[in-house]
């Protein structure tokens, strides 16, 4: 099929300034997702997940720097567009969907008032409260013309995802990013949430960024998946492909340790030994190595990624030589 | 929120009578008899005794502060004790001009403190912010009567732009806006660099919020973040602080007043002081507490209207 790619990211890296030196957390990382598709971005926490998601609508915090590479979005680096060029694109072409939705609006202001301002920036005539409403009800908030007057804390955690699913898909964007979409919610509100957004893919024609730790989210709603750890991504595929036939060993030890698929008579939830390696340092050769169970002589030396299949990336010495 | 109204009024008239007492008390604490400080030393002692009758002093004290509270309920704040006039009559002839005085010098120190401390966090840490800080820090560091010598000196005495002394013609409102220009400045300055501080310091913990990320993904301007959303978030807070900035520039007014030579609450006060006119002292303060009392509660009541959460903890 043809796809068009319309976010790429190239040999990205970027590191936060800290009193005891540069922390990398995303290192080389190229990643790119077509119209239509829904791109999952899976590892444990520090791994650099929600870095490269603000890095993509180039709203990363004060202390981070950009080291080297792009972000395209249809083919223009957002890294080095002038300020005004950016937000022009934000909310139009890329939008994002926040990890807490109880902190992501402001207290003071209606929904309404917020979500007018947000698409009034770029277009007055999505403004309107009838096509507020209209979207609203389309992510299935009932009552939507009420909402619109309701203040953040009047709604529940899962209605105000839906609300900010809703206003980001408003302008129609190219990239929809959600940064762990589902994490802040409890077991009902993140099954509906993820039902919301599998619906959606049907009706939505850009391409959706998933950065989550929850295996099930990628399983439920994604084509393809990227694996990081300690900022790199450490492989990459399709998802049934990579949940059948994991190539790294931390895809294959991540996989085991999904509270979903241990067998509950063993009684025990197996984790991964050790920890991320320090990334004010991180070592030459493979980042997992330390707690790989599987490490061999030459994993201390520089990684090659190798394509096992196509489509299909892994950052791996196995299988390489 | 009305149960919240309720409550907070209640709570305001419970301070104000417990101001009234511990004022009332204090009469009896101080050492030394009013009447005889009222008539003098040269008064004969049944002048005085018939003085302590009229003012009711020599009635048991429960019976006294039962009757000051009548009295006060009933608009009766006591009488001047040279001129013989009601108290009451004399605060809200000067009243008016203090409030005037007050409120258009908060008003424009907010105004423009809003602006420059939203200013100081659009271009924060330049020179722009850097400048503004420094400003601040003089204009507050500066006392107001100091401002409102140099004022007169320059605009009125040098450049005779604006009139020196008094509240303007009475029934001339042009003249009367000019005299109110020079105290109004003197009396904001000092404010304006303490609001911009504050407003810059409130907005830009604000600024950190994830919310204002969430406008920032959605292409919003920094202008309307800072105008829009931030300042709403902000605002909050400073709300208080005006009402209880607003009581401090009354009584600060007093030095501006006298500078200018300006009739208002800090003239008359002052003046009672200097006589020993323990009548109106005491009722220039019990009016300035009930006042500044109900800027307070009307504050309050301001921040539940604006802070939606506020609103509803109030309600639930």
């Amino acid at each position: 099929m043809g796809m068009t790619v319309v976010l790429e990211v190239q040999n990205l890296s970027v590191a936060y300034a800290m009193p005891g030196g540069a922390l990398q957390a995303v290192r080389d990382v190229s990643l790119s997702v077509a119209r239509g598709e829904v791109l999952g971005i899976m590892g444990e926490s520090g791994c650099g997940k929600s870095t490269l998601a603000a890095a993509m609508i180039n709203l990363l915090p004060p202390a981070a720097r950009v080291g080297q590479g792009a972000v395209r979005l249809n083919g223009t680096d957002m890294l080095r567009l002038a300020p005004a060029a950016q937000r022009a694109l934000r909310g139009r072409s890329v939008a994002m969907v926040f990890q807490d939705p109880m902190t992501a609006f402001n207290p003071v202001l209606t929904i309404g008032q917020q979500v007018a301002d947000f698409v009034g920036a770029h277009d007055a005539s999505l403004a309107r409260p009838d096509r507020l409403a209209a979207m609203l009800d389309r992510v299935g908030i009932p009552d939507a013309a009420r909402c619109l007057g309701r203040y953040p804390h009047e709604l529940s955690g899962g209605m105000r995802q839906r609300v900010a699913i809703a206003a980001a898909l408003l302008m129609q964007p190219d990239v929809l990013i959600a940064d762990e979409p589902t994490t802040a919610l409890d077991v009902t509100m993140e099954a509906q949430i993820i039902h919301l957004l599998r619906d959606l893919r049907t009706t939505f024609d850009g391409a959706i960024v998933i950065v989550t730790h929850h295996l099930g989210v990628i399983a439920e709603l994604c084509d393809r998946v990227a694996v990081m750890y300690a900022g790199e991504v450490v492989e990459e595929g399709p998802v049934d492909a990579i949940f059948h036939d994991p190539q790294h060993p931390y895809t294959r030890a991540l996989l085991a340790c999904d509270p979903a698929v241990v067998d509950p008579a063993s009684g025990r939830l197996p984790t991964i030994a050790g920890r991320l390696p320090d990334l004010t340092a991180p070592p030459p050769g493979c980042a997992f190595e330390p707690r790989c169970g599987m490490a061999l002589a030459v994993c201390s030396q520089p990684v090659p990624r190798r394509v096992p299949a196509a489509g299909r990336s892994v950052l791996c010495h196995r299988g390489a030589e | 929120m009305l149960a919240y109204a309720i409550r907070r009024v209640g709570l305001s008239l419970l301070i104000l009578i417990v101001v009234m007492t511990a004022m009332y008390g204090m009469v009896f604490l101080v050492p030394g008899d009013p009447a005889s400080l009222a008539l003098g030393p040269r008064a004969t002692p049944e002048l005085k005794e018939a003085l302590r009758e009229r003012m009711g002093l020599d009635q048991p004290i429960l019976t006294q502060i039962f009757l000051f509270f009548g009295n006060v309920l009933q608009g009766d704040l006591g009488t001047d004790v040279w001129s013989k006039r009601p108290v009451l009559d004399q605060i809200l002839e000067v009243f008016p001009n203090t409030l005037i005085l007050g409120s258009v010098a908060l008003g424009w120190a907010l105004v423009l403190g809003v602006l420059l401390g939203c200013a100081a966090v659009v271009w924060r840490d330049t020179v722009v912010d850097r400048l503004l800080g420094v400003l601040s820090v003089s204009v507050i560091s500066v006392p107001s009567f100091v401002i409102a010598i140099y004022a007169l000196i320059v605009f009125a005495v040098w450049l005779n732009w604006l009139p020196a002394i008094g509240a303007g013609e009475a029934g001339d409102l042009g003249s009367q806006a000019r005299a109110l220009v020079l105290p109004a400045f003197a009396l904001g300055l000092g404010w304006v660099g303490y609001l911009a501080r504050l407003i810059r310091a409130s907005m830009l913990e604000v600024m950190e919020a994830p919310h204002i990320r969430t406008a920032r993904a959605f292409g919003m301007s920094e202008r309307d973040i800072v105008f829009r959303h931030a300042l709403r978030v902000a605002i909050v807070p400073t709300i208080s602080v005006l009402a209880v900035g607003f009581g401090g520039i009354l009584s600060s007014a007093v030095f501006v007043e006298s500078v200018f030579s300006r009739p208002g609450i800090g003239t008359l006060i002052t003046a009672a002081v200097e006589k020993r006119n323990y009548p109106v002292v005491m009722g220039t303060v019990l009016f300035m507490t009930a006042f500044y009392l109900m800027i307070v509660t009307a504050a309050d009541l301001l921040i539940a209207r604006l802070d939606p959460r506020v609103r509803d903890v109030l309600r639930g």
